[in-house]
């Protein structure tokens, strides 16, 4: 049964990468900007949790309600302020500009935190399991999956059901077009990456509450998040989600063989994609 | 009468090439304009100009005497000026609806075009409301492109290059519908290839060459050859 | 028909070309007079400027942006430490072996990640060199996870050690040192001659074109994929050697040191973004700046690093050309000129008879 496990535990952690992974792809299908400092916004949020845990003692749970509209506005006055101007240019200045980002976070994390191991605490739950057929499932890894594929649907919702995202997938098709429209389009980026943000905090509470973090965590969660994308393929959500499993899998796999090819695994199956189908595995059509 | 659109000396730069030199052109409330003239002499760029698509100095264009040269274009829009872009560009991600919905984000007032109007003008689209837009024929595509312009409810209709890789039955077909759209007083700019739909659609045409207007006054006025001679020169 | 000739050499080049000399003349003689710190601290930043004008090469001229460059830097080090360990080779010969075998490995990577564009080959390039980083961190010959130290017989060709150690009248431990310093001074100046060289040439042009537009410069000719490739090559190369010299100065490796994304990506991009990207003056002018910096500030922890991270991106978002960017643009002036002007219309030959033939 210890494939069948591996395998489990695999699915469940592609869960957690999803979760890291829809924040970017959605950022990059609006705006074609791939924010570097992505993962040290993921330990930034969870690093504001626990901030918030510390200084007013509320539960993780709780901490993660308060930091979600924090967020939000964070990411929506970063893009406003920030990266929007970087969007008229070429490449270079976006991707240097959230490596900049990168380094002050990290920093910044390190000077006020210290590099200390940190965790969000969830009590009992964080041992909890469900054990059948021989296999044993962790609540937490559990709970983390479903509200993956939760924040999948609803972000699957939000883009072709709404207004909002309707106007989302016009922004992607065509800037000046959708200027035609009277759209605004340093709002909508701003609206956009506000919601990444938010997928972001989601995610940096099942990462702390599931394992330790500290300040230089960061990059290592953009690669995992990055490599979700890209072997899922862009174009749906449900491709980023399967991207996430598939590289949750490889990771578990590696893991059983051994720790130290635990993170090679992830970054072999990244580098087969690129080589045998640089579009991901299941990507939009045309 | 004051024009309601009219450019005054409006250049056009991309860069450093300049693409328009002083251009005066005026559209009367209701009235249809035509702008004819060979590839390259700037129709094209007056069409961006007078929809904030590229900068413009503030007095060079006015609407109802005001100055909104240098407006961005989702300004434009929402002022009344309202863009058929060249080469249809649609949403490919979007539905015929969806895109017709893009229309109505920038409209600030009524002037009767909801989406049951649209679909009232072009029954087709109804038939196809939920299919991705770039599924449709060109002629199609081109009536939800004109459809998503009305949605916005504009004072003034920009319609360019709207006959392009289109056969004569459908080219008619447009054209209907655009007479509809002048019943409705609303005011029409075309920039057009085809000379006999210009002439035969508008109040009012006027030639560019090489950036510049070269010949300018109502069809029934000037001679075919005038215009022959105006169009190519010499 | 006339012909055109074409020249790119200008006063101030010439002057700028007499005045590096003398400055390459200065350095070389500059241990006679410096602590063995300041020497050991000079070499580092000589091979931070090779470096930064690789990755320059990658990103100002061909449009490349690499956050994977410690690829090479690591595999450099770890050549050289798998040749003098393993093989017994002499560090030098070692350090070449490994700049011409990592190069060669550069090929088949370099076409592996140039499936990507933009911002995904950046991140291609990062998980190349993690790849790296962890395989390496399994070598248990090379030290493994924890690293390992060059043994002490580095640089063994005693005469010169001797010579230096009487000229200098240093010890030999100093004069080893020394000699490293003068291998990597040559090596800085070889990589930015060659550079330079390499932009003037057919490749350089081909270069801008693709820089200034792909589609553009597909359209007359210009084979885009082969001439990324190779450049991407060009780059390893010289980060190969860099890294090589570095890790035979510092005498110890470890797959952190030697793949950390911080030393060897973040610290370059910020010496050729402040410096001004696209030219070969900037990375020069941003080592400069980032050596002040570091000596002014590396007592302060964590702030030091912000204000670098902050630094960068606020000189890319109000000024993306950077210090000498801006001012070269501003005032026209170029010391290392790349780009071509028309120098003259010259007659062709019959216009020339035609010209000496009187009645």
């Amino acid at each position: 049964m210890s494939t069948l496990n591996t395998l489990i535990q695999g699915v469940l952690l592609g869960g957690l990468y999803a979760l890291y992974a829809v924040g970017l792809a959605l950022i990059f299908g609006v705006m074609r900007l791939v924010n570097l400092a992505h993962g040290d916004f993921i330990v930034l949020g969870a690093f504001v949790m626990l901030g918030l845990g510390m200084a007013i003692g509320v539960p993780a749970p709780v901490a993660l309600v308060i930091a979600l509209p924090f967020m939000f506005a964070l990411g929506w006055g970063l893009q406003r302020l920030v990266l929007n101007r970087t969007l008229e240019n070429d490449l270079l200045v976006p991707l240097l500009v959230t490596f900049g980002l990168s380094i002050i976070i990290q920093n910044g994390l390190l000077q006020i935190f210290s590099a200390d191991s940190r965790r969000l605490t969830l009590g009992a739950l964080e041992t909890a399991s469900y054990s059948f057929g021989g296999v044993s499932v962790g609540v937490v890894p559990l709970l983390t999956f479903v509200v993956a594929v939760a924040v999948v649907a609803g972000l699957s919702f939000l883009f072709y059901r709404t207004s909002l995202g309707r106007t989302l997938r016009a922004t992607s098709d065509s800037l000046p077009v959708v200027e035609l429209m009277g759209v605004d389009p340093r709002k909508v980026f701003a609206t956009a990456m506000g919601i990444s943000f938010l997928v972001i905090t989601v995610s940096a509470f099942f990462m702390g509450v599931r394992a330790n973090f500290d300040p230089s965590a960061g990059p290592s969660r953009l690669l995992y998040a990055f490599e979700a994308v890209v072997i899922g393929g862009l174009g749906s959500f449900w491709g980023t989600l399967a991207g996430g499993i598939i590289l949750g899998i490889a990771q578990a796999v590696g893991g059983s063989i051994s720790p130290a090819y635990q993170q090679l695994a992830g970054h072999l199956v990244f580098l087969a994609v690129i080589l045998f189908r640089p579009r991901g595995l299941l990507p939009k059509a045309g | 009468m004051t024009a309601l659109l009219e450019t005054c000396g409006l250049d056009v730069f991309y860069g450093d090439f300049q693409a328009l030199f002083g251009v005066d052109v005026a559209a009367e409330e209701g009235e249809t304009v035509a702008i004819i003239g060979a590839n390259g002499a700037g129709k094209s760029s007056f069409m961006a100009a007078l929809s904030g698509l590229t900068h413009s100095r503030a007095e060079q264009i006015l609407l109802e005497g005001s100055p909104v040269g240098g407006m961005t274009a989702f300004d434009m829009v929402k002022r009344g000026i309202s863009l058929v872009p060249e080469g249809r560009r649609l949403f490919p991600s979007l539905s015929v609806e969806e895109n017709l919905l893009m229309g109505a984000h920038g409209r600030t007032t009524d002037r009767g075009w909801s989406l049951d109007a649209v679909y009232a003008l072009f029954p087709v689209l109804k038939e196809r409301r939920h299919q991705p837009a770039p599924s449709l024929s060109g002629g199609q595509q081109q009536m939800v492109a004109i459809g998503r312009a009305l949605m916005a409810n504009p004072r003034v209709l920009l319609c360019d290059e709207i006959s392009l890789g289109l056969a004569p039955p459908v080219i008619r077909d447009v054209y209907a519908a655009l007479g509809e759209v002048r019943r409705r007083a609303t005011t029409v700019i075309i920039v057009e290839q085809d000379l006999g739909a210009a002439l035969k659609a508008s109040d009012r045409i006027y030639c560019f060459m090489e950036g510049r207007v070269c010949l300018s006054g109502k069809p029934s006025d000037l001679s075919r050859d005038a215009i022959r001679r105006a169009y190519f020169g010499g | 028909m006339a012909a055109f000739a074409s020249s790119t050499a200008t006063r101030t080049s010439r002057a700028a070309l007499v005045a590096s000399l003398v400055v390459v003349v200065l350095l070389a003689v500059a241990p006679r007079f410096l602590p063995r710190s300041a020497t050991q601290d000079m070499l580092q930043v000589f091979l931070l400027v090779a470096m930064a004008q690789c990755w320059n090469l990658l990103a100002g001229y061909a449009g490349l942006i690499s956050v994977g460059q410690q690829t090479f830097v690591g595999l450099g080090g770890y050549g050289l430490f798998a040749g003098a360990i393993t093989l017994g080779l002499d560090p030098l010969l070692s350090v070449a072996l490994a700049a011409v075998v990592v190069t060669a490995l550069a090929f088949p990577i370099g076409a592996l990640v140039l499936r990507m564009q933009g911002a995904y080959f950046a991140v291609a390039t990062w998980v190349v060199a993690e790849v790296f980083r962890i395989l390496l961190a399994q070598w248990m010959a090379l030290g493994g996870g924890t690293g390992m130290s060059l043994p002490g017989s580095a640089i063994t060709n005693q005469t010169a050690v001797h010579w230096v150690s009487d000229a200098f009248e240093v010890r030999a431990a100093a004069a080893r040192e020394i000699i490293i310093y003068w291998i990597a001074l040559t090596a800085t100046v070889g990589v930015i001659a060659a550079i330079y060289w390499l932009l003037r040439s057919r490749l350089g042009l081909a270069l801008s074109a693709i820089r200034d537009g792909e589609v553009a410069a597909g359209s007359v000719g210009v084979d885009i994929w082969r001439n990324k490739l190779i450049v991407y090559a060009i780059a390893a190369c010289g980060t190969t050697l860099a890294g090589a010299l570095y890790f035979l100065s510092n005498g110890h490796i470890s797959p952190d040191a030697a793949f950390s994304v911080l030393d060897w990506t973040a610290y370059i991009i910020f010496i050729v973004v402040i410096g001004g990207i696209g030219t070969i003056e900037g990375p020069l002018l941003g080592a400069v700046i980032f050596v002040v910096l570091r000596s002014t500030l590396s007592g302060y922890g964590p702030w030091y690093l912000i204000l670098i991270g902050a630094l960068g991106t606020a000189v890319m978002l109000a000024a993306p050309k950077g210090f000498w960017g801006t001012f070269s643009q501003r005032t026209g002036v170029q010391l290392f000129p790349t780009r071509r002007r028309l120098a003259a219309i010259l007659p062709t030959p019959i216009e020339a008879e035609a010209r000496h033939a009187d009645p």
